[in-house]
């Protein structure tokens, strides 16, 4: 059988089981929110322009609008401004192999429920792969921290002096980089922690990321479901001309434990 | 002594909700003055300016000297009932189902004889003190009303078939997270709402009044973002039926001129004021429209709060002046729409509020609890036209005078 | 200058066709019937009329214009008399000296409405500009409210009870009980008047005139042609007409008449007193007392009293609005401007029939119309005589 006759019956017999790692586009799902003066970010809208009425009397459908960083979605390297001048940068050009790879998740969910600010640290990178082997080159690292389990207020967890939420530090992204990965994804609204402004470098999952002609996920969920390692994500964005991201639907193939 | 208005029983679902009829609304041209000034609160006739005669009813020629150079001019609100009747028949559907009405001759002190409706506290052959006030089909109609106030004088049946008071009305604030909201709340209340929802966008971001708010009694957050159809369908769905009035004060306030700001904001200024009073009318409008003679709380009134900017265009605040623009023409639009139903478009001019995008700005700058207070005095006042603050009222002035020349002194930023 | 008198002119042939309270018939077909009537009375026949007057509110889209290709008529006079309640009069008037002046031989001075289903609330929706700009938004009364309001002053500067005005009421449906085709055929007691729902305070149902359908219509000619066709006529011994008068009084508590009724009576050599009979214009009875007052049969603010200190009845001391009037007859639109003066020629000419006033040689009508604003602009009166 070749690799993927194999795949297809796994499918079949559920030996292997896809995972949705996407959260449903809704206008009242958040985004991220910037300083006021600020451009911001288009929230999802949804304009009906026709219900089987008389706009359209046998068809339904919507126009939508959204920014390229609406809902679960993908950052490419030009989005960053050190990412600026990576060749194929843009969603339109990067190499389609990227958009599917090997994926290790690491677990922070415990360090999160304690502290808000919680920062991925090479420490954890390290005890990760003393349990569960090397991170391989090319692989999308996926941050686990159970934030997707949050609603409403709580998930921004916006204060006076900003965004609460975990994230890496610039260190953990040199050392991801050092790896060789192929992306890093989070759970938050942003790959980088609510804090990483004040970070050194700002925002290290952007800047060095980014910088390195790596790519970002977002608003991920239902990574308590996936193995530390052994499944294969699936992330291709639209391909959008110049585009620095894109909503887009995230899913992992996950062998069955059995 | 005009009786208190004893709240509404609950609606009797049996019951078919009558259909809006209204009071008789052709008007010559002329008499529509009465009605622009109506719309303001003010007391005008027209004044010959060549004799000085004053003039009632409205016409095209003076009585005196056969001028044709007739202004509109405030005048005095004295008058003195000459005589009275209580009209128990009337072939007008809309009167009829008012009847006993009353109505009387007044002499005003302006000069003219007038006939008018009378408030039940007007004794026989007393002085009055005249209003010019817009009735149910949205005309200027002369009311006599009591020389000094009475309690409860708001209530007199024929003040409360022309009006929008508040008074046990359920109104729906749109945005919450406006500057004036949690004031506007307190002043509606106070007014004698019977309740306030409050459309709350983006409960996913901090709202600092929010303990504040659903601690009052009798108010309500409700998600509902103006830029989003179907929070909107999905509130109409749930009080659509029960919205007296509905205050739309949805604005996006951004500085930034034609180059200088974004097409993102003017983008957001346009959906969140004139696309957004488009959402907001597509689901709402209908109720409001069918509930117009729905008992003491039938629907009453739709408010469009506007940068007072929407009558000329500040360089300053570009887009956001002409969104304001935007939804002031729609808003026209709407109010001839709904004026079927009877029910009354309000517009509330407010002058820069001194909130965050005014912040540079020198005074005057409208408290947002000023705000509050000349939205609900618009509402108990019934009016149409309210500029609230220094510089909505010296814009309307400015713009009622001459147009070209208000858009010229803009350009300095005036 | 004194006025030139109506010597030689006569009016004769007066015809009313019965009212109905409500009509489907168009006033074309109103005016053609009275007109028709008018013409068989006199035995004439369309092509004999060379002069046409046309009172009507309904005629719409036409006017007295298109009613003469409509009727298959030709005059070489023409006139329309948008005057309601004087329309009568001043047709008489206009046509007098049109047969005066040899304009016109015969004239055919007619008025008729029709009144369909929600008629009448359609015609006071168009009424006049200052109507609609300034007194149906405040009730959408009409002239009920109008004359209330009017009572209501009058009752209390002059201290008039409602029974006073109940006895003018009263006495014209005794008077209508006569006339078969008065629309009104059930006795009416004080009683019934004082206890009738109200409708506008003062004013109560017995009040108020039942809107109709109907028409009327009278022939002005020289006395000549009235004797080579063998009519009875009625001499015109004095006329006046008056508009906006008193504008400034801030109640109308006096019409135009005041301004007119001595030469009124000079140009007729009379004085009220003379009068054998009197037919006002009776929307309210209120509007009937203000006549006698202004027309000189009594001091202002006494016309109540006066009035209900005599017999009414067509038996009675002073004869008044011997057919019924309007209030017990019907009002048909501009008919009502009619109504008065058909029944004085018929009075005059002893053609009255049951109605009839024994010997009346002698009568006054008057005429009172449009109510523009908040009050009736035109009015109107003439002094009718049995030729001698």
């Amino acid at each position: 059988m070749t690799p993927l006759a194999t795949l297809t019956e796994a499918l079949a017999t559920g030996r292997v089981r896809v995972i949705d790692l996407t959260h449903t586009l809704d206008p009242d799902f958040p985004v991220i929110v910037l300083p006021a003066e600020f451009g911001q970010c288009a929230r999802f809208r949804m304009d009906e322009v026709s219900a089987y009425d008389h706009r359209g009397p046998a068809w339904k459908w919507h126009n939508l609008s959204m920014s390229e960083h609406t809902g679960t979605h993908f950052d490419a390297p030009i989005h960053w401004v050190t990412g600026r001048d990576v060749a194929k940068g843009s969603t339109d050009a990067i190499d389609p192999a990227a958009f599917v790879g090997p994926v290790c998740v690491i677990d922070c969910a415990e360090g999160a429920a304690a502290d808000e600010d919680f920062t991925l640290e090479p420490s954890h990178i390290d005890k990760w792969e003393a349990e569960h082997g090397p991170i391989p080159p090319g692989a999308w690292v996926l941050m686990r921290t159970d934030w997707s389990h949050r609603q409403g207020a709580a998930y921004l967890n916006l204060k006076d002096d900003g965004a609460h939420s975990p994230g890496p530090s610039p260190a953990a992204i040199r050392a991801l980089l050092k790896r060789g990965i192929t992306g890093f994804g989070t759970e938050c609204v942003g790959t980088d922690a609510g804090q990483a402004a004040h970070f050194d470098p700002p925002y290290p999952a952007h800047a060095l990321l980014h910088g390195a002609g790596k790519y970002g996920l977002q608003c991920l969920r239902n990574l308590d479901q996936l193995p530390p390692t052994g499944a294969v994500l699936i992330c291709p964005p639209l391909k959008i001309k110049g585009g620095t991201g894109s909503p887009l639907r995230v899913l992992a193939l996950v062998e069955d434990a059995q | 002594m005009t009786q208190p208005l004893a709240p509404p029983p609950r609606k009797n679902p049996a019951r078919r909700t009558p259909v809006p009829t209204l009071p008789p609304g052709t008007r010559s041209r002329a008499a529509l003055g009465l009605s622009l000034a109506a719309a303001q609160g003010r007391f005008q006739l027209q004044t010959c300016t060549d004799c000085g005669a004053v003039q009632y009813p409205p016409r095209d020629a003076c009585h005196r000297c056969l001028s044709t150079a007739l202004a509109w001019q405030d005048q005095p609100r004295g008058a003195q009932l000459l005589a009275e009747t209580t009209i128990h028949a009337s072939p007008d559907p809309y009167f009829r189902e008012r009847l006993p009405w009353r109505a009387g001759t007044v002499q005003l002190d302006a000069g003219p004889v007038a006939l008018a409706h009378i408030h039940g506290d007007v004794l026989r052959g007393a002085r009055t003190r005249m209003a010019l006030m817009l009735d149910r089909a949205g005309q200027g109609v002369l009311v006599a009303l009591p020389e000094k106030e009475t309690p409860h004088m708001q209530d007199d049946p024929a003040l409360r078939a022309m009006g929008t008071h508040p008074r046990h009305r359920r109104i729906l604030i749109a945005d919450a997270r406006a500057p004036e909201a949690p004031a506007l709340t307190r002043a509606l209340l106070d007014a004698g709402a019977a309740h306030v929802f409050l459309g709350l966008s983006e409960r996913w971001r901090p709202f600092p009044a929010q303990p504040t708010l659903a601690a009052m009694e009798n108010v309500t957050l409700h998600p509902l973002d103006v830029t989003d159809a179907e929070s909107i369908t999905d509130l109409a769905g749930s009080i659509g039926g029960k919205v007296d009035i509905l205050i739309n004060n949805a604005r996006h306030i951004r500085p930034g001129g034609v180059i200088t700001g974004t097409i993102h904001d003017a983008g957001d200024a346009l959906e969140k004021g004139a696309l957004g009073l488009m959402r907001l009318a597509h689901a709402f409008g209908p109720a409001l429209a069918a509930r117009g003679a729905d008992g003491v709380n039938s629907a009453a009134a739709w408010v469009t709060v506007l940068p007072a900017q929407a009558l000329a265009h500040d360089p300053a605040f570009a887009a956001s002046t002409a969104a304001g623009a935007a939804t002031r023409a729609l808003s026209l639009s709407l109010r001839a729409e709904l004026r079927a139903g009877g029910i009354r478009v309000l517009h509330v001019h407010a002058g820069p509020v001194d909130d965050e995008w005014h912040q540079p700005l020198p005074p005057p700058k409208l408290a947002p609890k000023a705000l509050a207070r000349a939205i609900v005095q618009g509402l108990e006042q019934g009016l149409e036209e309210v500029h609230a603050g220094d510089v909505a009222r010296d814009i309307a002035e400015r713009f009622a005078r001459n147009p070209a020349l208000l858009a010229r002194e803009m350009e300095g930023g005036a | 200058m004194a006025r030139q008198g109506y010597d030689g002119v006569v009016l004769a042939a007066p015809y009313t066709e019965p009212y109905t309270r409500f009509s489907n018939e168009t006033a074309h077909w109103w005016i053609a019937r009275a007109l028709s009537g008018s013409l068989r009375a006199a035995g004439l026949t369309p092509r004999d009329i060379d002069g046409f007057a046309v009172a009507s509110f309904t005629l719409f889209p036409d006017t007295p214009v298109a009613l003469t290709q409509h009727l298959g008529l030709s005059p070489r006079w023409l006139d329309s008399v948008p005057m309601g309640g004087a329309s009568g009069i001043v047709a008489l008037r206009r046509a007098a000296r049109a047969v005066q002046a040899g304009d016109a031989d015969i004239v055919a001075c007619v008025a008729g409405d029709t009144n369909p289903i929600d008629g009448f609330r359609k015609l006071l929706s168009g009424f006049s500009r200052f109507a609609l700009d300034a007194s149906y938004p405040y009730g959408y009364g009409g002239p009920n409210a109008s004359f209330a309001l009017l009572m209501d002053r009058y009752m209390a500067d002059y201290g008039a009870s409602r029974a006073d005005f109940g006895h003018i009421a009263v006495a014209q449906r005794a008077n209508a009980l006569r006339n078969p085709h008065a629309l009104m055929k059930k006795p009416l007691s004080l009683d019934d008047y004082l206890t009738a729902r109200p409708i506008a305070e003062p004013i109560a149902l017995f009040d108020c005139v039942m809107p109709c359908a109907g028409a009327e219509a009278f022939l002005v000619m020289t006395e000549d042609r009235a004797r080579t066709l063998n009519l009875p006529f009625a001499r015109i011994s004095a006329t006046i007409e008056r508009h906006n008068a008193f504008a400034d009084d801030p109640i109308q508590l006096r019409g135009g008449w005041a301004v007119d009724v001595d030469e009124l009576w000079q140009m007729a050599g009379l004085v009220p007193q003379d009068m054998d009979l009197v037919q006002t214009y009776d929307d309210y009875p209120v509007i009937s007392a203000l006549q006698f007052e202004d027309l000189g049969f009594c001091a202002k603010g006494e016309g109540a009293a006066f009035l209900a200190a005599r017999d009414l009845t067509i038996t009675g001391d002073l004869p008044h609005n011997t057919s019924g009037g309007q209030l017990s007859a019907g009002q048909a639109g501009a008919a009502g401007g009619f109504i008065g003066l058909t029944e004085a020629i018929r009075q005059v000419t002893r053609t009255a029939g049951p109605t009839q006033v024994a010997d009346a040689a002698r009568a006054l009508v008057s005429g009172f119309g449009m109510i523009n604003f908040d009050r009736g602009l035109c009015s109107a009166a003439c002094v009718l005589e049995t030729p001698s």
